[in-house]
This record gives C-alpha cells, structure tokens and sequence, in this order.
C-alpha cells in the first residue's frame, strides 16, 4: 500500500467510527444518560459533593474579594494611571471568550451538519452561560458604581441622559445582553425535551413538578417535534452570527482608541479566533473529568476528542498568524510609539508575559499536530491548560503593556494586580466550578434526545 | 405519573399572556419609575418647607419692594448668591415690628452673634457646580428658576409636629433634565439683563426673536458647548 493510500485508509476509517460506542439502544442510552441525575451511584456522588464543596470555597474567595471591593472601591485593585483597565478587563474579555466555543460547537457546528457535536453541545451550551455570568460581573465591578450599571441602558430617565451610541462600550452593552438571552434560549429549548424524559422518569414527587414545570408540557409528538426543531434551528442561525459579533464588540472597545497595541484594524478576527481557541481548550478541560467521573465514555469517544483538538489546532493557528501580522503591521507602520510597545513588551518589564504568550498560544499548541498527542487525554489535558493560561496572558498583555508605556514618558507606569485582584481571578473559577457541578447533577449534561436520534439515524443508514 | 399534568390546562394559555405580557410590563415599570422620579415626591416641587421663622417672601418683595439683591447680595459677582447675615435684617427691624413675637429669634441671634439656621431648599448634588453669577450676567432671570418669589405667602395651616408654618418651596425640580432644557435652548429663557430681578417682566416681542438677538449681545455659547459634561459636572 502506498503511503498515501495509508493514510486516506487510516482518516476514512477515523471518520466512520462511531459517535456511540456499538451496543447502545433507545433505552440503554436514555437509561445511562439520565440516572447521572436521578439515582447516581454512591461514588459518583460522593465525588461530586468533594468537587461542589471544594468550589464552594473558592467562590467563597469570590464573594469575600467582591464583597471588599464593593465595600472599599476599586481602589483596593491595581488599577491606577496609567493603567487604569487592569485585571477586571482582562478576566472580561478572557472570560467571554471561553464562552464563544459552547456557542461554536452548539450552533455552527449544527448548521454545518456535524453530528459529532451532539454529545459535547449541552455542557459546552451550559459553559457558554456560566462564563458569560462570570465575564459580566467584571465589567459591573470595575464601573466602581455598580448600583448604577443601568445607565448604561437606554430608558427613560430624570436627566436626559441617552447612551453614546457611538462608543463601542455601548455596543458591548447590547451584546452582552443579546448573547447571554440568545444562549439560556438555545440552551433551554435544547433541554426541553429531556426535561420531559426526567420528569418521566423519576420517582420524587418535587422533582417531578419542577422538571414538569420546566418541560413546558412536552409530550413528543411529531407536531411538537416539528416545531421544535424550527425553533431550534431559527435559534442557531441567530446565535451563529453572535460567535462573529459579539467578540468583534469586544475588540472595539480596545481598538477605537488610539492607543498604540490596540489601535489595530486586526482586532476583530484576532479576538474572534482567540475566544473561540481558548473556549476549546475549556471544552476539552471540562469534557475530561466529566466523562471520567460520570462513565460517559460511551458517549464522548476519542473522536470526539480528537475533532475537538483539531479545530484547536486551527484556530490556533490563526491566532498564531494574527501574532505574526500584529507585529509586522506595527514595523510596516513605521510608528515610533507602535516600533517602542513591541520593544518594550519583547524586552521591558512584562516581557516575560509576552514570551510565555507566544510560547503558550503560537508554539506549544503545535504539538497537536500529532495524533499521539490528540489520542492521550492526559497529554491534551496540559496543552489545553496551557492554552487556557496563554489566553489569560495574552489579554494581560495587550490590557496592561498597551497602557503602560503611554505617549508621555511622564504618565509611563507600571501595574501590578493585587491579592484582591487575584481574588476576584480565583474566585471566579469558583463560581464557574459550582455553577458547572450543579447543572451536572440536576440537569442532563448530554442531550439524550439528540443521542437518540444519532443512533437511529446511524441505524438508517447501515439499513439502507 | 407519566399520565398526570403537573399543572392545569389553563397554564398554557396563562404562559403566553405572562410572556407576552411581560414586554408592556417591564415598559410600564420603566415609564413609572420616570414619572415617580419626576414627581414631586422626589423631586419636592412645591413641597412647601418651614423656616426657623415664618419668614414671607411675598410681604418683603410685594409689600416692601426689596430688591432681591438687597438680602442675597452676591448674587452677581459669586457663584452663592448669599444668605443676608442677621444684621441686613435689623437694619429695618430696628425700626418695624420691635413688639412682634414673630422677631424674638432674630433678635437673639443678632444679640448672641449666632446666625439664623436656614434650611436650603435649592439644594445641588456634590458633583454639580452650579454659578449665580455667570446666569444672572447672561440674562436669565430670578424668576426663572425660583420661581414667583412675590407670591410665596406663608402657608395658613402648621405642620402638626412642631407647629411650625411652611413658607417656602421649590419652583422647579431641578434635574439635569430640567437644566439641559434651556442649556439646550438658552434662547426659550433669557432676558434682557436689566429685567433679571423683575419677577414681573413680559417679553415685549416673541421671545424666539429676543432670546436669539440676547444670545448675541450676551455672547451665550451654543448648545454643544453648554451641553458639555465639565460645564456643570467637576
């Protein structure tokens, strides 16, 4: 056999492997998939008390450093002149970034017809919500007047005041808000159904009326189906364009202005790539212990993870691209200001950041390109922990080294975030973390309508 | 179970109401809570407040015919217009009223050397400067903004507590919505800058034309400068 006839053998072969492990029925699916929430075994249980328990502490840093700063001002962060958007920027934009792969995989991979998704789509969906609840309490926070975050919108008021529809801050605003209802709507109508399934199917009364309530009378007939999956659908040709839109907004707010870094016509898809990049790596992170603990192998194979990493590997290397372009613009440019930032973030103070966000992001995700590493989920366990970090690095970078050498040497500064600027950092996983292992346990963490129709549809096809 | 509804039938149509519904009323709470923040009960025009005495506008302006610039004499050369210290009082008060009971506080303030407590009624927030003087230059008048001082009688009935009369009260609400109405149009208010202490004064012609030909003379700037936040706010 020719090397070449070898390797389309070997991606052929890749690509009909299947998305269930053989074996699994209507039942047997619907069985394994919804007793992770109705009568999970001792030890599984036990293990996710220790995990919400240890979240629970680290969001208990959250709400202890929210609670300080509400209390004191933003004052007790580092952000100062001239580096007055410090960590809470930096954790808005990394944080909403993961949130765009949930998007990502739930609506684009749907409307191109990739069923591989449909096992991933529900908690990457449920990860998309809970990062953007994170993200959209650091904007709040770093307003120093959160009570009066609704300024922001426009309603009718006593001081005649209207947003500044021309400032991209506004816009981001909007975004937030349409890309957060866009999400629960998606994620809720995709729930539907096995809400119906649970309600079914358990024994407890209360539970029985809440899943009832929130199953909206599901009862799945054909008109039902019908409908639904127009919705559905009409949803994620909505929510597709957001994945565009609303990192694009996000970018805006740095590269309206003409600070050198982030004054840059690249910004948009450059952001784009990069949420969606660093939200894989977080799919990846989370997918890992969730099928361990929870025994859904069956259901998340190595193909799954393997797709996963390679639209990883894409992405990342248009953001590895981007880099390239960035610092060829700012010599093209022939700026003086443009030329001194890449100097200074190479060689000054925060160097060591910008390495580590090369290294990170453009240089070790390289390693993908092997399908040795693709297939080890311990080995792409660290690379997407890298990613993850390289990310939060990358917006460090661009937020803090941007500002701190500014046109005037005089308003030249340095920054530094404090213990309550990390607190805020850490405990936000927290929140994450606890808001993830309760929707694990209470509601289906993979679709098992959709798994039910993956399997019939796969049943058609070798019958036909 | 599978055979029971958890909720009755009517919840399907009690849902869309509620979804549909929910539009109007998130609107509706929008719209009451401008027009409660506009209310006097926040914004307190009209809410007539007491003094330490019974102090009558309307028998000082009318009756007397003081110049309001007799007591606030600041007023065209200070941001404050300024309260009159207990001795503008006694220059008249020596003469008129010496048995009237209604004097005993200013005359112990004016022997003790401890002035009268005011209670500001035309009360700004911190982060707003606001100057007399550069208004009443520019030609907007007393009455404008305080509205018919002339006719500002102390009320007949006392508040039940302290028995004390209420004898004064805001005009106008003073939001900064009420502010940008004539930053936005100066022209709609001014006047001509020998008629800002008439509380009487009537335009003579359209005020269209005079507020234009007065912006003019007075060099009032434009609504984009007036309308800059750094104008009122520091």
């Amino acid at each position: 056999m020719s090397q070449r006839a070898k390797r389309e053998a070997l991606t052929s072969e890749e690509s009909l492997r299947p998305l269930i492990k053989p074996g699994h029925t209507l039942t047997s699916i619907t069985n394994k998939i919804s007793a992770i929430v109705l009568s999970p075994p001792l030890l599984t249980w036990l293990q996710w008390l220790i995990g919400l328990g240890l979240s629970f502490i680290i969001l208990m840093i959250f709400m202890f450093g929210v609670s300080w700063v509400l209390y004191r001002g933003v004052g007790v962060w580092g952000v100062n002149i001239p580096v007055a958007w410090g960590f809470a920027i930096t954790n808005f934009v990394w944080w909403i970034g993961i949130g765009h792969a949930g998007t990502l995989i739930s609506a684009i991979l749907l409307l191109m017809n990739q069923n591989w998704r449909n096992s991933i789509n529900r908690f990457a969906e449920a990860m998309t919500l809970f990062a953007l609840g994170c993200a959209s309490l650091f904007p709040l926070l770093h307003l120093g007047r959160p009570e009066a975050f609704y300024w922001m919108l426009p309603y009718p008021n006593i001081m005649s005041l209207w947003p500044q529809f021309r400032s991209p801050l506004v816009w981001d605003v909007f975004a937030m808000i349409v890309y957060g209802l866009v999400s629960l709507f998606f994620w809720y109508l995709g729930l539907v159904p096995d809400l119906a399934t649970l309600r079914d199917r358990t024994e407890n009364r209360l539970a029985w009326v809440i899943y009832g309530i929130l199953s909206l009378g599901w009862r799945g007939g054909s008109r039902q189906w019908f409908y639904y999956e127009r919705a559905y659908l009409l949803l994620a040709g909505l929510a597709t364009p957001l994945v565009i839109s609303v990192h694009s907004i996000v970018s805006f707010d740095f590269s309206v202005a003409i600070v050198p870094g982030w004054h840059s016509t690249l910004f948009p898809p450059y952001f784009v790539a990069g949420a969606a990049f660093s939200g894989l790596a977080m799919v990846i992170l989370i997918a890992i212990p969730i099928r361990y603990v929870f025994g859904l192998e069956d259901f998340i194979t190595m193909r799954h993870f393997n797709n996963l990493a390679k639209l990883m590997l894409a992405l990342g290397l248009i953001v590895a691209y981007s880099y390239v372009v960035e610092y060829f613009f700012r010599w093209y440019s022939d700026n003086t200001y443009q030329s001194n930032l890449t100097h200074d973030q190479a060689t000054g103070a925060y160097s060591w950041m910008f390495w580590l966000q090369i290294t990170c992001n453009a240089l070790i995700p390289q390693v993908l390109w092997f399908k040795q590493v693709r297939s080890n989920l311990r080995l792409l366990f660290i690379v997407s922990i890298v990613i993850s970090v390289g990310m939060w690095v990358e917006r460090y970078v661009i937020v803090i080294t941007s500002l701190h050498r500014d046109f005037l040497p005089s308003v030249f500064g340095m920054f530094s975030g404090t213990i309550w600027d990390w607190a805020t950092l850490i405990g936000s996983f927290g929140l994450f973390l606890c808001l993830m292992f309760m929707f694990i346990r209470l509601l289906p963490g993979v679709s098992m309508a959709e798994m039910r129709k993956l399997l019939l549809h796969g049943k058609m096809k070798e019958e036909s | 179970m599978i055979n029971n509804r958890v909720l009755p039938r009517f919840t399907n149509t009690l849902s869309s109401v509620i979804i549909f519904g929910s539009f109007f009323f998130i609107a509706g709470i929008m719209w009451a809570g401008y027009l409660i923040r506009g209310s006097p009960l926040y914004t307190g025009v009209g809410v007539a407040r007491p003094q330490p005495i019974p102090f009558s506008h309307e028998r000082h302006i009318r009756s007397d015919a003081i110049d309001c610039r007799f007591c606030h004499s600041s007023v065209e050369s200070s941001p404050f217009a300024g309260m009159p210290p207990t001795e503008t009082c006694m220059q008249c008060h020596t003469q008129i009223g010496l048995n009237s009971p209604i004097l005993d506080q200013v005359r112990e303030s004016y022997k003790t050397n401890r002035p009268l407590q005011w209670q500001r009624i035309y009360n700004l927030p911190g982060y707003v400067h606001f100057d007399h003087s550069i208004h009443v230059n520019k030609g907007v008048g007393c009455v404008t903004c305080h509205g018919p001082m002339d006719n500002m009688v102390p009320l007949p009935e006392q508040f039940p507590i302290d028995n004390r009369t209420p004898v004064i009260w805001k005009a106008q609400p003073l939001t900064m919505q009420w502010c940008l109405k004539c930053h936005r149009n100066p022209e709609n208010y001014v006047r001509p800058r020998e008629q800002v202490f008439n509380l009487n004064w009537r335009p003579q012609k359209p005020q269209a034309d005079l507020g234009r030909e007065l912006i003019g003379k007075y060099k009032i700037k434009d609504a984009g400068y007036l309308t800059n936040c750094d104008v009122c706010h520091f």
